[in-house]
């Protein structure tokens, strides 16, 4: 190799330029690969808004539709429950709902457009489990609380705004989709307000 | 006629060469115990997964739709189906356990240790992989249990910041864990990770091979060239890539006297393998969990999510620190650590019989943490759980840490130059 004529700086040069058109190929070719794995078109199609009828729910009722796979908690809170979410901001992780756990138009003491609504994913921020809806015996869990929920699988806890209590495992409040009320009795969650 | 064969195939591909150089003339320390099963045993259990696996694969149907249906199909309807499915969920466990106990092997004797670190390296990422395979594989029943234990570790990857949730959704290839999901988990488990599996173990043996077993004493059987007399030295033949180099010492060759041992503990396994697949294929609901009898529902939660066991003492690192990011940090560091075991041990003598008190002490704290962490994994969350874990998981990262300390001027015996009687 030494003795052979060689013009080294030509021999790294096109190394250096095969390797580099080379990569380029291999990062082209593994687009396909990588971008199968996203959702397909079905999926997506599957994914669409989902339209509620809320006429029907009774006070302290909760409801359950199905968005993208998730349940969705649908809640008509009294004016008993309403009044009551103000009265322990301190025993709460994020009680003025400062992460982006809603669209901003549900960032505001009562995490919803509509008051009298909660709309919110029943899906535990900590490991994905469902709470369970706590009817007027929440108290047992946090006491001077009647309505909340609880996740069996680790404990977290939740107020009827689906904000997180502090000192349970969930990290975050309860994920409020985008949800609009085209009409006062129509609720579409997967639409934001002002969006359709 | 049959040598005029082996003749033939030998001048066109090294069967007989490859034969002596990794079996039949391979030099193997005379002393190996029963800790020096479990590496043949996780061979022969690969084996019957794969085999297992492959059957399966001709019943199973990897859909949302149908694989809940087409396993109650193998179990009831195909000939022998629920055999070769309860072989291989019982391997699955038992894979763990043999594993498991080959890793608790080269940590008490130092196996780990220079020049075998490559060696060691090769078999985490086997253990990696294994995990890998393991947790995909549970998803395909398409139990309850699959679905859930999939959607937290899963949703795991959402702690991430910033690409998180695009990143769980194109994990899941759907908003949820769907038939997307099932299928690339299929596809990774019977094809990509097997095929990965396989290289690593080959890998893994052509190391071992290299730098030569180690043995319960940690002392070296080959001795520089020349400096052992004739009538001290191994009275076998061995392949002269190991001869030609050193004096051999202590050493016998891998077949026939330990292919033959490695039967005994071949029998004694399958009586233990035997009896579970047989009596009690479920585990006691530890190797097949009871929610998983029900189909996947996402719309409904088992009461506690748990982990199959193997998997118990990461996902309790995981649980008992109480911020998501860190957890997961946590749970991986605690791989993390056994990767990084060759270096953190600074010490030069390999067998813990002839280290400190001290090493003795902490290896035995180690397994002690390391269990309960496993139980704690495979029980419901509670206050008292939760502090019980955060010791195990300080004692755990803890054996590592002393290790490093200690290690560097610890007070050890002397090593024999000969494996002791």
């Amino acid at each position: 190799m030494s003795n052979t004529p060689v013009n080294n700086g030509r021999r790294r040069f096109l190394t250096v330029a095969t390797s580099v058109v080379g990569g380029v190929g291999v990062v082209g070719a593994a687009v396909p690969f990588i971008a199968s794995w996203n959702p397909s078109a079905k999926a997506k199609a599957a994914g669409a808004p989902v339209e509620v009828n809320v006429s029907k729910i009774a006070e302290g009722q909760l409801v359950r539709a199905e968005y993208r796979g998730k349940p969705v908690y649908i809640v008509r809170r009294s004016k008993e429950i309403l009044d009551n979410l103000g009265g322990f901001d301190d025993q709460l992780r994020d009680p003025q709902s400062a992460e982006p756990q809603q669209p901003e138009y549900a960032q505001n003491p009562y995490r919803s457009i509509n008051p009298e609504f909660l709309v919110a994913e029943g899906v535990c921020t900590h490991l994905g489990c469902a709470p369970s809806y706590k009817k007027g015996d929440f108290a047992e869990q946090v006491e001077g609380v009647d309505y909340g929920f609880f996740c069996p699988c680790h404990g977290s806890k939740f107020d009827m705004a689906g904000r997180v209590f502090a000192g349970v495992p969930a990290p975050l409040n309860l994920v409020v989709p985008e949800h609009s009320f085209p009409t006062q009795d129509t609720l579409i969650i997967g639409i934001g307000k002002g969006e359709a | 006629m049959l040598a005029n064969l082996m003749a033939w195939i030998d001048a066109r591909l090294p069967v007989t060469e490859a034969w002596n150089k990794h079996v039949g003339q391979y030099p193997a320390p005379k002393n190996f115990n029963f800790w020096y099963f479990f590496g043949s045993l996780a061979m022969l259990v690969l084996v019957n997964q794969i085999l297992t696996g492959v059957w399966l694969t001709m019943s199973y149907e990897p859909s949302g739709d149908g694989a809940f249906a087409s396993v109650e199909y193998i179990m009831r309807d195909v000939d022998y189906g629920w055999l070769l499915r309860y072989m291989h969920s019982t391997g699955a466990s038992a894979f763990f356990i043999v594993v498991y106990l080959h890793m608790f092997r080269g940590l008490i004797y130092g196996s780990y240790q220079k020049p075998r670190e490559l060696l060691w390296i090769f078999g985490m990422l086997i253990f990696l992989v294994l995990m890998a395979e393991a947790f995909m594989g549970y998803l395909l029943p398409w139990g309850n249990m699959s679905y859930w234990g999939a959607q937290v570790i899963i949703s795991l990857f959402g702690a991430i910041p910033v690409i998180g949730d695009d990143l769980t959704t194109w994990i899941r290839g759907d908003y949820v864990i769907s038939g997307a999901t099932l299928n690339r988990f299929f596809a990774l488990h019977v094809i990509a990770l097997p095929l990965v599996l396989v290289v690593l173990v080959f890998l893994h043996i052509l190391a071992l091979h290299e730098v030569g077993s180690n043995n319960p004493d940690g002392t070296d059987i080959k001795k520089k060239k020349g400096t052992v007399p004739e009538s001290e030295q191994s009275k076998f033949k061995f392949h002269k890539q190991y001869s030609d180099k050193y004096d051999i010492v202590d050493a016998i060759p891998f077949h026939p006297y330990y292919s033959v041992k490695d039967i005994v503990g071949v029998a004694g396994f399958l009586i233990l393998f035997c009896w579970v697949m047989f009596f009690a294929p479920e585990g006691g609901g530890y190797f097949l969990e009871a929610p998983n009898f029900e189909p996947a529902n996402g719309l409904k939660t088992p009461e506690h999510i748990v982990p199959v066991w193997y998997f118990g003492p990461f996902y309790t690192i995981l649980r008992v620190i109480p911020d998501k990011l860190l957890g997961m940090v946590g749970m991986f560091a605690a791989i993390g650590m056994l990767f990084a075991l060759p270096w953190f041990d600074r010490g030069t003598v390999k067998s813990f019989r002839f280290r400190s008190k001290l090493h003795f002490l902490n290896i035995a704290q180690f397994s002690i943490c390391f269990i309960v962490l496993g139980v704690l994994g495979t029980l419901p969350a509670s206050d008292l759980a939760n502090l019980i874990g955060r010791i195990a998981s300080l004692g755990y990262f803890g054996f590592f840490i002393a290790l490093w300390f200690y290690s560097k001027e610890e007070k050890t015996k002397p090593v024999p130059e000969r494996v002791t009687k």
